[in-house]
């Protein structure tokens, strides 16, 4: 085994001894079904004479489309779990006493944030499928699960959602305080970047730079989300956005190296 | 058995403007046990964590068998350590501790089970950690030290928080594995708790070396004394002063220091003098620590 597939299976068997990540994994699929039904419900449920607000692929589309749009919180804070646990309980003594190799750790960790990831990817889609579909067929015009273009859509998801642990995991390696890079989690997700979205993307000029903002590149790979479908903001191409969400990855890894990783551990 | 030497040479760690190590050398070898003694803020740990490259020292280095250590090829599997501070996962089990950690050592499942046996923990191997006292985390950290067979071990503070049973057993587990020919390096700040294990000691108070020998050569520095016990106590005051005797009172006698028992025996005899008790007591080797660490300026 060489040293880095032995630091994988070691990160996998640290993340997968503890209950944590398949609470959160439940978690993300449960959050997904609650939203997806609200959503397909909403979209596809109108008061007595009036038509309802989306039907046919598009309501499907948009209700879909939850799972980049709510669910990407899951996999961040998976994926900075993955560095700030070792932080918080001390344990990173012992890993670098495994591998001293810094990078080879830390190189671990993204690729199995990758994996659990797409794992959650694959939770959330099952969640959101499982509940959003019947309300889809029974009171719309159908789930549209053979679509090729909610299958893509879908499919994409499932890969952003990979992305995103991987952000985590860097973002983690950057904040390695566990509540502290939580609650920043948070902030950023629920509060300042769908305002500063809406806000970049009413002024003349700035829109272009909201494209850029990690939930709009994620946005740009999956093709819908609530808030592209909301206000007419230019995204980017899909291969675009996935090199950007990749990039905001590689940068907050690589400071996360030359701080977190390059400190002295005592 | 082909183990490594620990060496430290030149050795010097700042944080910030504290000197926690400083010009600090000192050799560790294979075959023998030997003790990393100095009091708690020392810089023992600091010392231990740079020789494990979790510190980078600021000045000189530290070396396992003439590398350092993340340059060995699995260097997990050549040095087991045991450092304090070092935390576990609340919710993890302690068979799930040592399995996460085993693939990088080359230990597989059943050296994980072989080592819980051997430090006792078999019992409690998958209770979560976080119920755990601080004598089966020690254990823990032990056990995981000795995931892979390794030659050389570096355990610091061990016998913190082992009851006295455990503590026996410790000394004498770690005579077994010098026994072995493995280099073995403990750290404490109590002399009297490893005094009957090690070989060698190394010695150091404010970050820097006060004294490096084997343990019988820093026996030889406290000197012996010799007890007397005597109804008369004040002739035999006289006496000592007429003798030039250093003499102290101790308990229900006195202590005389440097003078062999049949020497203080004799002069009492031709002096008339009836003793009660006449005994050499051995080294206090506490006493010769205490004054090695507490004597740096």
């Amino acid at each position: 085994m060489s040293r880095f597939t032995a630091a994988l299976a070691a990160e996998w068997r640290k993340l997968t001894s503890t209950a944590l990540w398949w609470v959160l994994a439940l978690g993300m699929a449960a959050y997904l079904a609650f939203v997806g039904a609200a959503m397909a419900f909403s979209l596809t449920v109108a008061p007595e004479g009036q038509a309802p607000p989306l039907g046919g692929l598009d309501a499907a589309l948009t209700a879909y489309g939850v799972l980049n749009a709510v669910g990407y919180v899951f996999p961040l804070v998976v994926g900075t779990l993955l560095v700030t646990t070792e932080v918080r309980h001390k344990t990173l003594t012992q890993t670098l006493l495994a591998e001293p190799r810094r990078g080879v750790v830390l190189g671990a960790k993204l690729v199995l944030a990758a994996g659990i990831g797409l794992l959650y990817g694959l939770a959330g889609v099952v969640g959101l499928v499982a509940a959003a579909a019947p309300v889809l067929s029974a009171a719309g015009d159908g789930a549209y699960l053979g679509e090729p273009q909610v299958l893509r859509a879908l499919l994409l998801g499932v890969l952003v959602t990979g992305l995103w642990a991987v952000l985590g995991t860097g973002f983690g390696a950057v904040v390695p305080h566990q509540v502290a890079a939580v609650v920043a989690i948070l902030a950023f997700t629920q509060f300042v970047e769908p305002i500063g979205r809406l806000a970049l993307g009413a002024v003349d000029g700035l829109s272009v730079v909201s494209a850029y903002l990690p939930g709009a590149a994620a946005d740009a790979v999956v093709g819908a989300s609530l808030f592209s479908q909301m206000g007419d903001v230019d995204l980017l191409p899909a291969w675009a956005g996935a090199l950007v969400l990749l990039g905001y990855a590689a940068a907050l890894a690589l400071a996360g190296r030359l701080t977190t990783f390059a400190r002295d551990v005592v | 058995m082909d183990a490594p030497a620990l060496e430290v040479a030149g050795l010097g760690k700042s944080f910030g403007s504290v000197r926690a190590v400083d010009d600090l050398s000192f050799r560790v070898e294979p075959g023998r046990v030997t003790g990393f003694l100095g009091p708690n803020g020392s810089g023992k740990t600091t010392t231990l964590r740079m020789l494990l490259g979790l510190v980078r020292p600021t000045d000189g280095q530290a070396l396992v068998g003439g590398r350092a250590y993340a340059d060995h090829p699995v260097p997990g599997a050549l040095v087991g350590a045991a450092l304090e501070a070092t935390g576990f996962h609340p919710g993890r089990t302690g068979a799930a501790h040592l399995a996460a950690y085993a693939p990088q050592v080359g230990a597989d499942r059943d050296r994980c089970s072989e080592v819980l046996d051997l430090v006792g923990l078999a019992p409690a191997a998958e209770r979560k950690v976080g119920g755990y006292s601080l004598g089966m985390r020690q254990r823990l950290g032990l056990a995981t030290a000795l995931l892979a067979d390794p030659p050389a071990l570096v355990l610091d503070e061990p016998a913190n928080g082992l009851d006295p049973e455990g503590i026996v057993w410790l000394r004498g587990f770690l005579r077994h594995l010098a026994s072995q020919g493995r280099t073995v390096l403990v750290s404490s700040h109590v002399l009297g708790e490893v005094q009957h294990t090690v070989d060698d000691v190394v010695v150091i108070a404010r970050g820097r070396l006060v004294h490096a020998s084997s343990l019988a050569e820093l026996a030889s520095m406290a000197g012996t004394r010799t007890y007397v016990e005597t109804p008369d106590p004040e002739r035999f005051a006289a006496l000592s002063a007429e003798q030039g005797w250093e003499c102290a009172a101790r308990g229900a006698g006195h202590e005389v220091a440097d003078v062999p028992a049949a020497t203080v025996g004799a002069a009492a005899y031709a002096a008339g003098l009836e003793l009660h008790q006449l005994a050499t007591r051995g080294a206090d080797l506490e006493d010769v620590f205490l004054r090695l660490t507490g004597a740096v300026a």
